[in-house]
């Protein structure tokens, strides 16, 4: 298929810079995950009880 | 508080220039893809900052007493590491006018380019976003809620009013940097008593030698208090003001030696308002009180005979370190003055605070 005319068209460095920022944020997501689990395994079932 | 001259309205930049500075410079800084790398967004939460404030909540989570789980205690420090990055991040996008013209601070992000100001501002809204849900989700709302005004007063007050507007700006704004051990402090004690608050915002408004004579007149209705409902007590406000004391010295040694650059951003900092001579004599007079506020949990009980000892001799050094600033005025040799009493202020917080950890581990 041709290409879009106006597409923008990454170079190599914003294409690393992209990559690199996404991984970040996976593992910070992966990481916050991580957290939940275990501080749900900590406080078990009182993770629903605590006072506002 | 000593009394200074406030700048004319008229002289200085108006209220939201940095911010509609960061909106055009989203335009025409960095156009297209973005080129940022991971360390050019970990670079906008001022790691070094934010590794003292995670330091000085540490110790404050230790000391508290009764028990934090590691992990509930881990995420605070998370969630606080965070939260103190997003404020810098949002101080960062806001500040990209005056970064771009010091010498300090041309080599951020924002003015390198590296940055569109929109993605810092993105970045630090979702960040402290996050920092604050996740620590009112997983520890306890009280240490999410000072958390959010911690970063509100940094960005809002600090940031977008007092920097430009008032050479106090680091006094009143130094408060920002003395709450993360009261976050601390309520993240690992639970619930803050509504009497214990009311008083810690009425002294806190009341400003300095208020805040210590009623802290003082009231100490043991604090204590008391603590005692039953586990709420803040004087402990995490006694580190909240050897902070608060400790930012001037530190800040106006930094700003001695960079005066032009403060001049030329026009940012009203004590030696461009009031001059080199009154900023060495306030330094002076912030660093003599610094003294008895840093040894002040020994004083009241909190902490033993060594933390007392370090708290005195790293004092009188710190005292020492301000009269050599006010006494070599000129040159290379005031210079080298300012930069030893700003290296020193940082090894006296760090020092003051590790041993207020160990004192409370091993004598607790």
């Amino acid at each position: 298929m041709d290409e879009k005319p106006g597409r923008i068209v990454l170079s190599e460095e914003q294409k690393r810079s992209r990559r690199a920022r996404s991984i970040a944020i996976a593992i910070a997501l992966g990481a916050l995950v991580i957290l939940f689990y275990v501080v749900t395994l900590v406080k078990g079932p009182a993770v629903l009880n605590r006072p506002l | 508080m000593p009394d200074l001259p406030l700048l004319r309205a008229e002289s200085m930049p108006p209220m939201g220039e940095g911010a509609q500075f960061a909106a055009s410079s989203a335009a025409s800084a960095v156009c297209g893809p973005s080129v940022a790398s991971v360390g050019d967004y970990m670079a906008l939460m001022k790691p070094r900052v934010m590794s003292l404030v995670v330091f000085t909540a540490l110790v404050s989570v230790m000391i508290a007493p009764g028990h934090v789980h590691p992990v509930i205690g881990f995420t605070a420090l998370l969630c606080i590491a965070v939260g103190a990055g997003a404020a810098g991040a949002l101080n960062m996008w806001y500040d990209a006018d005056i970064d771009a013209l010091m010498s300090r601070t041309s080599s951020r992000p924002i003015p390198r380019g590296r940055i569109a100001a929109g993605e810092a501002l993105a970045f630090g809204i979702v960040l402290a976003a996050f920092a604050v849900g996740v620590l009112g989700v997983l520890v306890n709302w009280l240490a999410a809620a000072l958390l959010a005004f911690t970063i509100f007063f940094y960005v809002a007050v600090y940031t977008a009013w007092l920097k430009r507007s008032t050479p106090h700006n680091i006094v009143i704004g130094g408060a920002a940097g003395s709450l993360p051990p009261v976050i601390g402090w309520a993240a690992a004690r639970g619930s803050l008593d509504g009497r214990a608050l009311a008083l810690f915002l009425i002294v806190f408004l009341w400003q300095v030698p208020h805040f210590l004579s009623i802290a003082w007149i009231y100490r043991d209705q604090y204590a008391g208090w603590a005692a039953v409902t586990g709420g803040i007590s004087v402990e995490p406000c006694l580190l909240f003001l050897i902070i608060f004391f400790w930012t001037p010295p530190h800040f106006w040694a930094l700003s001695l030696v960079r005066t032009e650059d403060y001049a030329r951003a026009r940012i009203p900092m004590l030696p461009v308002v009031a001059g080199a001579e009154e900023t060495r004599r306030q330094i002076m007079r912030y660093s003599i009180v610094l003294v008895p506020i840093g040894a002040a949990p020994w004083l009241l009980g909190y902490a033993q005979a060594v933390y007392g000892l370090t708290a005195v001799v790293a004092g009188t050094l710190m005292v020492m370190f301000a009269w050599r600033v006010r006494r070599n005025r000129h040159g290379a040799c005031a210079a080298r003055a300012a930069h030893h009493l700003f290296g020193f202020s940082i090894l006296y917080l760090f020092v003051l605070f590790a041993v207020l950890l160990i004192d409370a581990r091993v004598g607790g």
